[in-house]
């Protein structure tokens, strides 16, 4: 089987489709994967403007070091069938769907997004799908989500709307989206796929920040949704290892390696076993780590 | 494709670019531009316009723009909106599998 490709995922960040300024700019931040938002940010008399615009950007002004989403509308509103008519054609590395709170849902995406695949010629199941959990449904259904579709690489939890749909008061500690925060990273650790923490919405509040992206990253999240450019390299700075991870991790592949040329079939370091997991981890490590400009070839562990 | 009636797409923002596209029976196409970096880009301009309007056939519009330094996409996209806007019609994104 082919090894995983890591693509990086600690900073998201959406530039709206109906503004060539803001996705424009936006190439220039250093956030892992930037979003082509045709959904919220996009008033409805510009659907039409903004899928043109979003095609046109991601088909000739796509950054190549980020990975690139486009975030359609929602899975049943009027413009979904067009928006990935469009967005397919694009070819950007994935798709995020709204509001996703049914495996079915990802699948019927999915199956559509396979027929236009084929009949511009892209290899099938080369657009990726990014789930927004935004409501009680989608938390309650996180599991199910994650395992819904081989294309699913990531979920991400979004506070603002699930808060809504909880009748829970958003505040800035967000213990009343702890729970939500859990259950969606525990399902995409079950599946296997990327777990993408809450935005921080107060922009002024870089201690809020810095405390709230701590929290994810203990929590085990792989990235953070950012809501402004000026929050991208704080969110980065936490999400790239510290030189213990990085020795680690290194210590835990040139043990994968040596138990290789040795034709071991099991390997262990310190005593304990190493899994798949544990090696895929520690290539994520050095994968964010070399991200972030640390040079961890020949380093000495 | 025929332009029923004047159609606008795009702002005055900066990096972007409004059109507005009116019928122009039997008049061929006719283009009013005014950009900030015509003198540089006017040929470049012109023949995005001219080009997008050839892939929907359009044969008769009167076309205005007001540029703020868009890319070349992004006149493109203008434009397609534009086009279909005035034609009231959907686009057919197979067009773009050629």
């Amino acid at each position: 089987m082919a090894e995983k490709e890591i693509r990086l995922k600690r900073t998201s960040l959406y530039a709206s489709g109906s503004s060539p300024v803001n996705m424009i700019q936006a190439v220039f931040y250093n956030e892992d994967m930037l979003i082509y938002d045709l959904e919220d940010s996009v008033p409805a008399a510009e659907k039409d403007a903004a899928r043109f615009l979003v095609y046109q950007m991601v088909k000739h002004h796509r950054p190549k070091d980020k990975y690139v989403c486009i975030r359609v509308n929602g899975i049943y509103s009027e413009y979904l069938e067009e928006d990935l008519q469009a967005a397919v054609r694009a070819n950007p590395d994935g798709i995020r769907i709204p509001k996703v709170e049914y495996a079915r849902e990802v699948q019927a995406v999915s199956v559509r997004i396979a027929e236009i695949e084929k009949k511009i010629g892209l290899k099938p199941g080369k657009i990726e799908l990014i789930c927004n959990i935004e409501s009680y449904m989608g938390v309650l259904n996180a599991m199910e989500i994650a395992q819904a579709d081989p294309r699913v690489v990531a979920m991400a939890v979004s506070a603002e709307d699930l808060t809504a749909s909880m009748r829970a008061q958003r505040t800035k500690k967000g213990l009343e989206v702890f729970y939500a925060r859990n259950a969606v990273l525990l399902a995409c650790r079950a599946a296997g796929i990327d777990a993408l923490d809450i935005v921080f919405s107060d922009i002024h509040d870089k201690e809020g920040l810095k405390e709230d992206t701590a929290l994810a990253k203990n929590l085990g999240f792989d990235g953070k949704t950012c809501i402004h450019p000026r929050q991208i390299d704080t969110v980065n700075a936490y999400f790239t290892p510290s030189m213990k991870e990085i020795k680690y991790a290194l210590r835990v592949l040139a043990a994968v390696e040596e138990g290789k040329k040795q034709g071991k079939g099991a390997v262990t370091l310190n005593g304990g076993m190493i899994d798949k997991p544990m090696e895929l981890r520690a290539r994520t490590t050095l994968a964010q780590a070399e991200a972030a400009g640390i040079r961890t070839e020949g380093m000495v562990v | 494709m025929e332009i029923r009636e004047p159609a606008m797409a795009g702002t005055l923002e900066s990096s972007d670019c409004q059109i507005v596209l009116r019928p122009n029976p039997g008049r061929g196409i006719e283009i009013d531009l005014d950009s900030a970096v015509e003198a540089m880009f006017k040929d470049s301009i012109l023949e995005t316009v001219k080009q997008t309007l050839a892939e929907f056939a359009v044969t008769d519009a009167s076309v205005e723009i007001r540029d703020r330094g868009a890319l070349d996409c992004v006149i493109r996209a203008r434009l397609q909106c534009a086009v279909c806007r005035g034609a009231k019609e959907s686009y057919d994104w197979t067009k773009e599998d050629g």
